[in-house]
């Protein structure tokens, strides 16, 4: 079946049998690799990314689920200006190792800080509780989070501060 | 922030961001391609025409095979070849040898002897198309009796799993043994007191979050192999390869690109590897296979699976003097433990852990069961997990019947300082450790007497709070090439250091990062000797066609053998660089000094020539030192003199719910000694994962079967791995005590937390539960088995 979908702002059409996992669709039809795949069974999280601003597994999503909707992945984090203050929190904070369940993780803390800028450490702990890392024991990835928050509280500041 | 020592980055500080030029708290240079999803892991390769390879596993335990029709998969349009075990024992690759010289089937051809053993291959044009094809495949089985508990392994009675063994009548894989038996039961005879208790490791996966999975390319011109594989030891595998498949070594190159993960869980040789070379081979086509979640946890390495009895004879005022074990050893159906050769127990005959005691005794029967081979994997050190695991957890019952605190009992039975270098009781020489300030900072970053103090006023309300010591050494950075070696390769690393006209440089390692930092840690190696900044050293690993040979990356072995490489190879390229100065600034070689990155003429630091001056000038026009070849590089291969001893304090805090019998864990308090340290936020990281390692295997972990051999834990909904809720922020410090013979002093770090956050945990968990009278329970410590425990009922996890 034909499947159309916006992803990370671009419209892409793209022929795929009705049983594709969304997972399969962005990574062997379209060769954006940098979504994961991990356990077939919603656990791991390190499919993770949104449809409609909307953190999704999707290794449980069908790509026809996705058909008509805005999907963004890791390779949309970066925009013009640079990269996405999650990504740089994760840098500073050393909030990867293997790199594995990364792109998830941060596509989880972008959709936590669109919606709450200044999440306690118990909020983040909850947000990615559908995620798995092996690697960090995840204290460095809730500095990594809180990292960018504050971030982009100082810019946001800034910003109110600087002349209209 | 809870602790004393934590390091936390803020956009205001960026305070991991120091760019050294050596060691020192550095950015790593592998995040910024990770965190954009640049990295290149095994399933990201797509290759022009390549196929998918899909395996067809067993439902049984033990079953013999009594037909394979693979016709109906074959007529699938999309499928290219279908491949059974009488294919491959037609071409002598049904059976592959393993790191333990035994050997294990490829795909059965006589019998399956573990539930989801590989029995047939799919090769299609897409995966969904290789998996329906499986399906296809009728297998008649005609099932056998199985063997599942490991202590009914060795009855009479029992069915034989390994008849493909000439005269094999039994299911004793090997037995081993360590220490003094005679002066062990001598002092066990005239000791005060002597404790006992069963104790059992389950068995655990590595469940790294890439599974495993290889694209092989055959390249029928050439007759070349290209094999992308997520192998933490590519050169090793390359010689296996050779060996199995009787290609020429030079004809086969391994790639290890990013790897997600490893844990020991991507050092074998697994069947489906194999696999996808002979379906490269019988296709002329690229062909990738990648296993799904199941397939990783049922099939590849397994970790632990010992039953051990410990005992410990003592003096009535808390002096350890002797240690005994007997342990049962679970490898399941093929010995595939990788693991030195003659060590088949790994480094188990540590377990006299960090004590200064007179006399040890190990004796162990390893066996074979209907279960997955493995054994060594999941950050174990060879095996340190089990032995930390059992003089920790038995030093508390000793305390538990001397009531006397466990601190104390420890800090009364170190070995001391100036003790070292040590031999231990079972012939381990430990080469430098301090460990009393080691505790002492534990304690006090957790306040360990408030702690003491609130559990009693708890205890008195009936709450549930249990403070639990683990004090580790390890052994890792194997090993001297004088006695350890795998499939007879010795266990040195190569590495190679070339320095570029303009100073910049590449260094080449046979180890392989799997998120351990290589590339930033070695070019901070390098740096520290040579001067030249990390960010102009390129770091390349995990493909043997460009890396000298070695040995790889799993117990913890990076920093002591491949560190100890890439430090001595600078050693050597500086050497030169030397003689080359002093032709430079017209002085002998021995009127230089050496400042970070430069020589300078001894007194007269105003004359003097940088690294990158002399590289440019090894490369450039004009005469050199007579003698002297044009270039500035060099190659070593780095044999460990002994191996090092890492150590630790940990300590944790449990709070058990008296109603539920749910564990939570508080607080832990980590402090490391891994001698040396090169970059600390990258320690803090290892630790940390390490401890998260720790809880999930001492509260939630376990790969359990029923009683006809099927596999319980085939998903990570019933494997159950700790999120972000049932770990809490990590509490991590350090002492330093430099490895003597290691060329820069550090030990390796890897490992440390898994080895030594258990029995923290569980020792925390029955402190807990000491109002109930219960002195020891195995894991996984989940809330029905404490709920047992404290009705009474506690049962051993097999």
């Amino acid at each position: 079946m034909e499947i159309s979908m916006n992803i990370n702002g671009d419209d892409v059409t793209m022929e795929a049998e009705p049983r594709t996992l969304l997972v399969h669709f962005l990574r062997d039809h379209l060769g954006l690799t940098g979504t994961h795949w991990g356990c077939d069974t919603s656990n791991c999280g390190t499919c993770v990314v949104w449809v409609d601003e909307e953190p999704v597994k999707s290794c449980t999503h069908l790509a026809a689920m996705a058909g008509g909707h805005r999907v963004k992945t890791v390779e949309g984090l970066e925009t013009a200006d640079g990269l996405d203050p999650v990504q740089e929190g994760f840098i500073q904070c050393h909030g990867l190792q293997c790199g594995y369940c990364t792109p998830g993780m941060m596509m989880t803390a972008r959709a936590l800080l669109d919606k709450d800028p200044d999440p306690s450490e118990e909020v983040i702990r909850e947000a990615i509780s559908g995620q798995i890392c092996r690697c960090t024991g995840y204290s460095t990835i809730i500095r990594s989070i809180q990292w960018a928050a504050s971030k982009e509280r100082e810019t946001a500041v800034s910003l109110e501060g600087s002349p209209a | 922030m809870t602790a004393t020592e934590q390091h936390i980055p803020t956009p205001d500080n960026n305070l991991n961001d120091q760019k050294p030029v050596g060691f020192g708290r550095m950015l790593r240079k592998e995040d910024p391609r990770l965190v954009r999803g640049a990295g290149q892991f095994v399933d990201d390769v797509q290759l022009p025409g390549m196929l998918h390879l899909a395996i067809l596993r067993s439902p049984f335990a033990h079953a013999k095979i009594v037909s394979i029709d693979t016709s109906a998969a074959e007529a699938h349009p999309k499928v290219k070849a279908v491949v059974t075990g009488a294919t491959l024992e037609t071409l002598n690759l049904a059976w592959m040898p393993t790191l333990s010289n035994d050997v294990q089937a490829v795909l059965a051809t006589d019998k399956v002897r573990f539930q989801h053993q590989e029995v047939a291959f799919v090769v299609a044009e897409d995966r969904y198309s290789a998996r329906d094809a499986l399906e296809l495949i009728d297998v008649e089985y005609e099932p056998l009796d199985v063997v599942i508990d490991v202590r009914k392994a060795l009855d009479a009675d029992a069915p034989i799993i390994r008849d493909d063994l000439e005269g094999k009548d039994n299911n004793h894989c090997f037995d081993w043994e360590a220490g003094d038996k005679e002066a062990c039961d001598a002092v066990f005879a005239d000791a005060d007191i002597v404790v006992s208790e069963d104790i059992v490791y389950p068995r655990v996966h590595p469940a790294p979050m890439e599974t495993c999975g290889s694209i092989a390319d055959m390249d029928k011109i050439s007759g070349k192999l290209t094999l992308w594989c997520t192998t933490q030891a590519p050169h090793a595998h390359r010689t296996v390869y050779a060996l199995v498949a009787g290609l020429p070594e030079h004809k086969i190159r391994i790639i290890a690109p990013d790897i997600g993960g490893g844990f020991g869980n991507k050092v074998p040789v697994y069947p489906g590897y194999v696999c996808s070379i002979v379906a490269s081979i019988v296709t002329g086509k690229p062909v990738k296979w990648m296993e799904d979640r199941t397939e990783n946890l049922v099939s590849t390495g397994f970790a632990r699976d010992y039953v051990m009895r410990g005992e410990i004879a003592a003096s009535k005022d808390g002096k350890i003097r002797a240690v005994r074990t007997y342990v049962l050893a679970d490898h399941g159906a093929f010995n595939g433990t990788a693991a030195p050769l003659k060590y088949p127990a790994g480094f188990f005959g540590v377990f006299t852990g960090s004590y200064d005691i007179e006399a040890a005794y190990c004796d162990m029967d390893a066996v074979y069961t209907n279960k997955a081979p493995g054994g060594v994997a999941y950050a174990c050190s060879f095996r340190i997990t089990e032995a930390v695991y059992l003089i920790e957890r038995m030093v508390d019952v000793l305390a538990y019947d001397l009531d006397m605190d466990p601190a104390e009992l420890r800090l009364k039975n170190f070995i001391q300082p100036e003790q070292f270098p040590y031999e231990s009781k079972t012939g381990w020489v430990y080469d430098s450790g301090d460990y009393e300030p080691t505790m002492r900072k534990a304690m006090d970053m957790i306040g360990y007497d408030e702690l003491r103090k609130e559990q009693a006023e708890k205890r008195e309300r009936g709450e549930l709070m249990g403070i639990g010591i683990s004090f580790f050494t390890e052994a890792v950075g194997a090993g001297p090439r004088k006695d350890m070696d795998i499939l007879g390769l010795g266990m040195a690393d190569g590495c190679e250091l070339r320095i570029h006209p303009t100073g910049k440089a590449v260094v080449r390692l046979s180890v392989k990062t799997q998120g351990q930092g290589h590339e930033t840690t070695f070019a901070q190696i390098v740096a520290e000797e040579i001067g030249i900044p990390p960010e102009d050293i390129d770091v390349v690993h995990g493909d043997t066609d460009n890396t000298p040979f070695g040995l790889g990356t799993y117990g913890s072995r990076s920093t002591p053998v491949s560190g100890a490489a890439a430090a001595l190879v600078a050693r050597k390229v500086k050497d030169k660089a030397q003689i080359i100065a002093s032709g430079m600034l017209e002085v002998s070689v021995s009127d230089l000094e050496w400042s970070k990155g430069a020589f300078n003429v001894k007194g007269d630091p105003s004359k003097s020539v940088t690294i990158q001056d002399i590289a440019m000038k090894a490369h450039g026009a004009g005469d050199l030192p007579e003698g002297i070849e044009g270039g500035l590089e060099a190659q070593i291969c780095y044999n460990p003199e002994n191996l090092t001893y890492p150590f630790g304090a940990y300590i944790c805090v449990v709070d058990v719910d008296p109603g539920t019998a749910e564990v939570k864990v508080r607080r832990f308090v980590a402090v490391d000694d891994c001698g040396t340290q090169i970059n600390p936020m990258i320690i803090e990281g290892q630790v940390h994962g390490g401890l998260a390692d720790g809880v999930g295997m001492a509260l939630m972990e376990m790969i359990s079967f029923d009683e006809d051999g099927n596999c319980l834990a085939g998903s990570l909904m019933d494997y159950l791995i700790p999120t972000a809720m049932e770990v809490p922020d990590w509490e991590t410090g350090h002492t330093v005590t430099p490895s003597p013979h290691h060329p820069i002093g550090a030990k390796g770090i890897g490992e440390s937390a898994t080895v030594g956050s258990p029995p923290a945990v569980v020792n925390a968990v029955v402190d807990a539960l000491k109002p109930y009278g219960i002195r020891h329970a195995d894991m996984p410590l989940t809330p029905s088995r404490v709920w047992e425990a404290m009705q009474g009922n506690h049962q051993a996890p097999i």
